[in-house]
């Protein structure tokens, strides 16, 4: 630690330099912190266990809807348990950075299919029997400061109300699940939203269907599909774990081309600043040939420049991923897809690991080159 | 009879370019007895620096023997040798060769980072060798804020704070005015003659040699003449 000093007073060297490098490997690490929480966010698609529910979709397209009255037809095929059915609500509340998935539901068939969705007996009673009735998930409550009793008002964009003006629930509930991730959401009642709506009315985005025996799902899967084949109506049944496969695929992709343009600009960052921080190690040469003249050691030597190289990366990259980490949730605010993505200790981890591999890269060619040094030929160099 | 500090015993030194051989110093002998201020003299290229580091420690002879007190510092290995000049040489150059981003006082520590001293005795020993070079005022300079002498002083402060036997210095005047010279030797005498330090110098300057006990010839590599001093 002695030795910190002089590694400390070589940055003072050339300061403008040191800024610039300093500067280039802040943005790279707030980069990386960025971009790899975002691809962790994209990644992370709900992870389901079981696959004992099967998302009944429209065939062709996710912005049509299938008729209510197929509800029955599907629950009298053998094997279907439970069926409830969700639609996508959208709308604005208080501000359009506010984002999280709002959706019309049956209260008490939606909780028997969601069975893993907790809340206190008397709210989900409250939620089943009120018609105006919504409930949360706590993140939400939590993140707007919602509590059962508030008035929720939703300004719509897609289902404009009978009156043509902003729709109006009880949040009578906040539930929980055991991942936080489906906490991001609101459920609101169904029969209200059907008949209060200008449009549309009678029809639902989806159906969720629980069945008894999983390893029977592909079979009742084509059953569903094959009872509404040819008519206007078809459908597309999938495992739950299917269907958002395929939706975290379409998100994936675009995390993909996103990750890939951050990784280019990352690794030009990384290899001009390397470059750079090598080329300033390698013009003191000389000074390393004095400490060897003094009797420092070759490896003495070595590890002083490998710590150096390692300190400036390590010290630039820490506030990097310090600027991420609260950089994230104010991106979060604003673009709804990133809403989830935040600085995970993985990725601290991963970024303090890079950096200091990013100074051993970049100060092993001239600490070898430092540590070889004939103390000689350097001196004679004047 | 002389206590000799140093013993050179038929060194000769070839350099070694690729496929080139360069002979320097061939079959050299040389007593250096403790406490001497030995002026080293010759032409350009006649192996005075080459003779020097290995005196120092730089460096390793060809074939001979070379031992310094009671060290054949020839058969040490480079660590051990790199260590061994740590504790017995302190080292004198032209160009001063100080680190610009490292204070004075900074700069004289240095040798002493190799020390298990702790940080304020470090400063405590760097303060006192720049005491002795009247520099005491200059301890928070760095080099680019001190004259050519100063620089020189600093240099020689840090060759002395690990308090070795032997100084060895390369023209150290040779970047510098008479005025300025003459201080440099003044004091390099004084270290010898109070402080009891052993010096080999190199130098091209018939008056800087004029200050030392005594002064030896060097041509393409052999020892020509020995002059005794005043
Ligand atoms: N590191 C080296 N490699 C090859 N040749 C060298 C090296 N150092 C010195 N020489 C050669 O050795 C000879 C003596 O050099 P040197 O000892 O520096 O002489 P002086 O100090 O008396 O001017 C010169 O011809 C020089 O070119
Ligand atoms: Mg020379």
């Amino acid at each position: 630690m002695k030795y910190l000093g002089l590694i400390w007073a070589a940055l003072y060297r050339k300061p403008i330099r040191s800024v610039l490098t300093f500067a280039s490997i802040f943005v790279a690490f707030l980069l990386f912190g960025m971009l790899q929480s975002v691809s962790v966010a994209f990644s992370q698609g709900p992870e389901f266990t079981g696959v004992d529910r099967l998302v009944v979709a429209p065939k062709y397209s996710i912005i049509d809807d299938i008729p209510l009255s197929y509800r029955n037809r599907i629950a009298s095929i053998a094997g279907v348990e439970k069926i409830a059915h969700q639609s996508w609500f959208g709308g604005t509340y208080k501000d359009p950075g506010n984002f999280f998935p709002r959706w019309p539901v049956p209260p008490r068939e939606f909780l028997e299919v969601y069975s893993e969705y907790a809340l206190p007996d008397e709210q989900k009673q409250a939620f089943i029997n009120t018609r105006t009735g919504a409930i949360v998930g706590k993140s939400v409550a939590d993140q707007y400061g919602m509590k059962v009793g508030d008035k929720v008002t939703l300004i719509p964009d897609i289902w404009q109300n009978k009156d043509n003006g902003p729709w109006e629930f009880d949040l009578v509930g906040i539930f929980q699940t055991p991942d936080e991730e489906f906490e991001g959401q609101m459920f609101m009642n169904y029969d209200y939203f059907d008949e209060y709506r200008a449009f549309g009315n009678g029809g639902v985005g989806t159906f969720v269907v629980r069945i008894s025996e999983p390893d029977r799902a592909a079979e009742i899967a084509q059953q569903i599909d094959g009872m509404f084949a040819n008519s206007n109506d078809e459908t597309k049944t999938s495992t739950e774990k299917a269907y958002n496969q395929m939706f975290a695929k379409q998100m994936g992709d675009i995390g993909f081309i996103m990750t890939s343009i951050l990784s280019a600009v990352f690794f030009t960052i990384l290899l001009l600043t390397g470059n750079t921080m090598s080329q300033a190690i390698r013009e003191r040469i000389p000074e390393l040939a004095i400490l060897k003249t003094l009797g420092f050691s070759n490896l003495s030597v070595l590890l002083i420049v490998l710590a150096e190289a390692m300190l400036i990366s390590l010290v630039a990259a820490l506030p990097g991923l310090g600027l991420a980490g609260l950089a994230l949730p104010a991106i979060g605010q604003v673009s709804p897809f990133l809403g989830g993505a935040e600085l995970s200790s993985i990725v601290i981890v991963q970024g303090i690991a890079l950096s200091l591999l990013l100074g051993l890269i970049a100060g092993a060619p001239p600490a070898i080159k430092a540590m070889r040094l004939n103390i000689v030929d350097a001196l004679g160099e004047h | 009879m002389a206590d000799n500090l140093i013993k050179i015993d038929r060194v000769s030194k070839t350099y070694e370019r690729g496929e080139m051989q360069i002979p320097v110093l061939s079959e050299l002998s040389l007593d250096i007895a403790r406490g001497e201020f030995l002026a080293l003299m010759g032409p350009s290229g006649s192996g005075k620096t080459t003779l020097l580091n290995l005196i120092g420690g730089l460096d390793k002879p060809t074939s001979g023997a070379i031992t310094v007190g009671s060290e054949r510092i020839d058969q040490l290995s480079q660590s051990a040798l790199a260590k061994w000049r740590s504790r017995n040489v302190g080292f004198v150059f032209q160009f001063y060769n100080l680190l610009p981003v490292l204070t004075a006082q900074k700069n004289v520590e240095l040798p002493l980072l190799l020390t298990s001293l702790s940080g304020s005795e470090r400063r405590k020993r760097a303060l006192a060798a720049l005491a002795i070079v009247g520099l005491s005022d200059r301890a928070g300079h760095r080099p680019n804020e001190l004259s050519g002498g100063q620089e020189q002083r600093v240099a020689i402060a840090r060759a002395i704070v690990s308090d070795p036997t032997l100084l060895v210095c390369d023209e150290p005047t040779g970047d510098l005015d008479r005025a300025t010279a003459d201080e440099i030797l003044d004091l390099l005498r004084l270290l010898n003659s109070e402080h009891g330090k052993t010096i080999v110098m190199v130098t091209h300057d018939p008056k800087a040699a004029d200050h030392a006990n005594h002064s030896l010839h060097l041509d393409k590599g052999k020892l020509v003449s020995e002059d005794a001093a005043a």
